[in-house]
C-alpha cells in the first residue's frame, strides 16, 4: 500500500490505541489542532478527549504526569512537539524516568514513550530546528529510537509501547512527508538492531533518522564511480547495536558517519570511538564524519544548507575514506 | 474542630496512636543523627525533627491504595505509610535490604507494596508524578487518592504551578500537601515569594485550599480527612499548606546561619509531640505507665531495626549494572540484558584491546 511517514505515524497510534485500553496520547495541539506535525489528525475524533488528550504549554508538568501515569499503570504516549521544547522537561525525563526503576532498586518501572520532532532543514531558526537525540543517548534508562523508514515509522511505537522502560521516539521533520510502499500487514518491528538497508565492499555509512535518505542518495550516486557501500540504519542509539556497525567495517575496512548533530561530543563520536575500540586492526582509513557545523542552525536558506550534512559532503568523505590508502 | 487547643481528647485510644506514631520518627530520625555522627551513614541526611504531626496526621487519613509522593525529607513519610524501620535505616546503610536495595539512600525511599512513591530530591520534581498517578485512576476508574509532599521552597518552581493547573483543569484526585516550615535551606519564605500566603496561590487555581496547624496532629489530620474524603469522593484537587517548623538543620552539612536560637527555641514550645502528650495528661488521659510503655516500645523497634541493618549485606557489585533498564528474561543478549554491560557490545574486534 502506498502511504506517508506521517500516515504510518498515526496508523500505529491508532493500532496501539486500538490494542490497549491504557494507551493514550497526551500534549500541546494533539487534539483539537490535530497535532502541530497533524500526525494525530483525526484521532480525536475517533478516540475522544480522554485519550487523545490535548494539554497547557506546561512541558514539565505533562511530560511528568505522563511518567506518573505511567507508574499508575498507563501506557502514555507523550508527544512534545518539537525536541527543543522537551529541555524544559529535562528534570522529568532525565531526574525521573530515567532513574526511578535503578533508585526504586528494581521496583518502579516508567513505561512512558515520548515522541517528539527533531532535525532542520525548513528554516525554521535555530530554536526549531536542533538534534539533540545523541544528547540523551548519553543518558542510562532511556532508550532513544530514531524513526528512518516507513516501516519503522508503522512499527516501532508498538514495540516501544511493549518495553518497560522509558523509550523516546525521535521523528525528523523532513521526514513526515516521505511517501512509499509499505505492506499491507506491517506491523511492530524490532528495536533492537540496527539494520543493513544497502550491501557493498568499499566503505560503511552509517547513519540514521532524517539524514538516511540522503545517505541512500550518496550511497547510489557513489556506486556510479565504482564505490560500493554498506548503509547502516543504526534505528536506535541507545542501546547501540555497534556489533552491526563492526561486523560492516571490519568486511569494509573504511567508514563514513553521518550525523545532524554537532560534531563535538556527538552520537557520532561514540560510534566512531566504538570502531576504533573494536575495529582498529580492520581499517585501512581514519573514520570520517559528516556532521552539522558547529553554530546555531542559521534561518536565511543558504547558510542552513551549508550547516548541514548534504549528499555532496557524505560523497565526498566517501571518497576521502576511499583514497586514503586505496 | 477537634485540636489540642480544646482539653481533652475524644478518642483517647486513637490520641495514643497517633503520640506513637510521632514518637516513632522522632526516635527513628535522632537514630540517624546518632549513627551519621558514628559514619554509619553517609550521603545527605535531612531529619523531620519538629514536623512529625504533618505526616502523622494525614498518613492517617489513607487507604492502603492510595499513592504517596514524598521530598527528600521524607523518613517519617515512608515509616508511616508503612515501610519498615529496618528497611529504611538499611537502605541508609547501603545495603541490599534497604527497600531500594541500596541504590537509594536516604533520600530516595520507595516501597512499591505501600505505593510510596518516593523520595524525590528534586524540590518539586514529585509534583508532575502525582498528577500522573492521579491522572492513572481517574482514567482506570479507581477511587484512589495520591497525597504529594513538597515543602513551601516547591513553590517558587514552575513545576508546582505546571501541576496545579494541571490537577485542578482536569479535576485529578490529588491532595497537595505543602509543609511550610518557612525556610528552604537558609531562604526564608518572604525573601523568596512575593506572594507569601501559600494556601491563596493554590486557590488561585481553583482548588480548595486551608491553612492548618501543622503542630497540632489532630487538626492535620481531621483537615487530612476532610480534604482526602472530597478528593476520593470526586471533588478535585484539594490542599493543605500544613504551617509546621524543623527544629534542626537543613541537613547535616548545615550551621543555621540564617535563623536566631530564640525563633527555634520558640517553636520548640510548641513540639508536636509535647502539646498532645501534654493534653493528653492534663485530660487524664496518659497515665504514667501508658507513656512509659510507649517509649519503650519505641526504642525496641528502633533497635531492632538498627540490628537488621547493621547486620544487613552488601549488595554484590557484580549486581551494579542491573535496574537501570528492566530484565528481560527472554533474552540474554546483549543491548537488552539488565546486565551492567547493557549498552556496551564488543563486536569482533574485542581482540584489539
Ligand atoms: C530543583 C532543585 N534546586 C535546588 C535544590 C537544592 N535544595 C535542596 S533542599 C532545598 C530547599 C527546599 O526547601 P523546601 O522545599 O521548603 O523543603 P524543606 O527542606 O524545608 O523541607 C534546596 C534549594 C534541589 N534539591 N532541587
Amino acid at each position: 500500500m502506498k502511504t506517508t511517514y506521517r500516515e504510518a505515524m498515526r496508523a500505529a497510534l491508532r493500532d496501539a490505541m486500538q490494542r490497549d485500553d491504557r494507551v493514550f496520547l497526551m500534549g500541546e495541539d494533539v487534539g483539537r489542532y490535530g497535532g502541530s506535525f497533524a500526525v494525530s489528525l483525526g484521532l480525536l475524533e475517533e478516540f475522544g478527549p480522554e485519550r487523545i488528550r490535548d494539554t497547557p504549554l506546561s512541558e514539565s508538568g505533562f511530560v511528568g504526569a505522563g511518567i506518573g501515569s505511567a507508574l499508575g499503570g498507563m501506557r502514555p504516549v507523550v508527544e512534545i512537539m518539537t525536541v527543543n521544547f522537551s529541555l524544559l522537561a529535562l528534570d522529568q525525563i532525565i531526574n525521573n524516568a530515567a532513574t526511578l526503576l535503578h533508585m526504586s532498586g528494581g521496583q518502579f518501572n516508567v513505561p512512558i514513550v515520548i515522541r517528539m520532532t527533531t532535525g532542520a532543514g525548513r528554516q525554521l531558526g535555530a530554536q526549531h530546528s536542533h538534534s539533540l537525540e545523541g544528547w540523551y543517548a548519553h543518558i542510562p534508562g532511556l532508550r532513544i529510537l530514531a524513526p528512518a523508514t516507513l516501516a519503522d515509522a508503522r512499527g516501532m511505537l508498538w514495540t516501544a509501547l511493549q518495553d518497560p522502560d522509558p523509550v523516546l521516539i525521535f521523528e525528523h521533520g523532513s521526514l513526515y512527508n516521505v511517501a512509499g510502499e509499505l505492506d499491507d500487514d506491517a506491523g511492530a518491528v524490532d528495536i533492537d538492531k540496527a539494520a543493513v538497508l544497502r550491501h557493498g565492499d568499499g566503505l560503511t555509512l552509517v547513519t540514521y533518522g532524517g539524514t538516511l535518505p540522503m545517505v541512500l542518495e550518496a550511497a547510489n550516486r557513489l556506486a556510479g564511480e565504482d564505490i560500493d557501500a554498506d548503509v547502516i540504519d543504526l534505528r536506535t542509539l541507545r542501546p547501540l547495536d555497534a556489533h552491526t556497525v563492526v561486523d560492516s567495517v571490519a568486511r569494509t575496512h573504511r567508514a563514513v558517519v553521518v550525523d545532524e548533530g554537532w560534531r563535538s561530543g556527538s552520537i557520532s563520536a561514540e560510534i566512531a570511538a566504538r570502531i576504533c575500540e573494536q575495529a582498529f586492526f580492520d581499517l585501512d582509513a581514519p573514520v570520517e564524519r559528516v556532521c552539522s557545523l558547529e553554530v546555531p542552525v542559521p534561518y536565511a536558506k543558504h547558510l542552513e544548507q551549508a550547516a548541514l550534512p548534504s549528499v555532496e559532503r557524505v560523497m565526498a568523505a566517501a571518497r576521502r575514506a576511499v583514497g586514503a590508502n586505496g | 474542630m477537634t485540636s489540642l487547643k480544646k482539653q481533652g481528647v475524644a478518642d483517647a485510644e486513637h490520641a495514643l496512636h497517633l503520640l506513637r506514631q510521632m514518637l516513632r520518627v522522632r526516635r527513628l530520625e535522632e537514630k540517624c543523627i546518632e549513627l551519621y555522627s558514628a559514619a554509619k551513614i553517609r550521603g545527605f541526611l535531612h531529619v523531620y525533627i519538629g514536623e512529625e504531626a504533618v505526616a502523622a496526621g494525614v498518613m492517617e487519613t489513607l487507604a492502603p491504595g492510595d499513592a504517596v509522593v514524598a521530598t527528600y525529607r521524607e523518613h517519617g513519610h515512608a515509616l508511616l505509610r508503612g515501610v519498615s524501620a529496618g528497611a529504611i535505616l538499611a537502605e541508609m546503610y547501603g545495603h541490599a535490604e534497604g527497600c531500594c536495595r541500596g541504590r537509594g539512600g536516604s533520600m530516595h525511599l520507595f516501597d512499591a507494596a505501600t505505593r510510596f512513591y518516593g523520595g524525590n530530591a528534586i524540590v518539586a520534581g514529585g509534583l508532575p508524578l502525582a498528577v500522573g498517578l492521579a491522572l492513572a485512576d481517574r482514567m482506570a476508574g479507581r477511587q484512589r487518592v495520591t497525597v504529594c509532599f513538597f515543602g513551601e521552597g516547591a513553590v517558587a518552581e514552575g513545576e508546582f504551578h505546571e501541576s496545579m493547573n494541571l490537577a485542578a483543569l482536569w479535576q485529578l484526585p490529588v491532595l497537595f500537601c505543602c509543609e511550610n516550615n518557612l525556610y528552604a535551606m537558609g531562604t526564608a519564605l518572604g525573601r523568596s515569594e512575593s506572594q507569601t500566603d501559600i494556601a491563596l496561590k493554590a486557590a488561585g487555581y481553583e482548588i480548595p485550599a486551608w491553612a492548618v496547624d501543622g503542630m497540632d496532629v489532630l487538626a492535620v489530620e481531621e483537615a487530612a480527612r476532610r480534604a482526602v474524603e472530597a478528593v476520593r469522593s470526586g471533588g478535585g484537587p484539594h490542599f493543605l499548606e500544613l504551617r509546621t517548623y524543623r527544629f534542626r538543620a537543613h541537613s547535616m552539612f548545615d550551621p543555621e546561619l540564617y535563623r536566631e536560637k530564640s525563633e527555634v527555641a520558640q517553636w520548640m514550645e510548641r513540639d508536636p509531640i509535647s502539646l498532645l502528650q501534654g493534653s493528653m495528661q492534663a485530660a487524664g488521659q496518659l497515665a504514667e505507665k501508658d507513656w512509659t510503655d510507649l517509649q519503650a516500645d519505641v526504642a525496641a523497634e528502633i533497635s531492632t531495626a538498627v540490628g537488621f541493618a547493621e547486620n544487613g549485606t552488601l549488595e554484590p557489585v557484580s549486581e551494579l549494572g542491573r535496574f537501570v533498564y528492566s530484565d528481560r528474561p527472554d533474552d540474554g543478549s546483549a543491548g537488552s540484558g539488565g546486565g551492567p554491560g547493557h549498552g556496551e557490545t564488543t563486536g569482533k574486534g574485542g581482540a584489539a584491546r
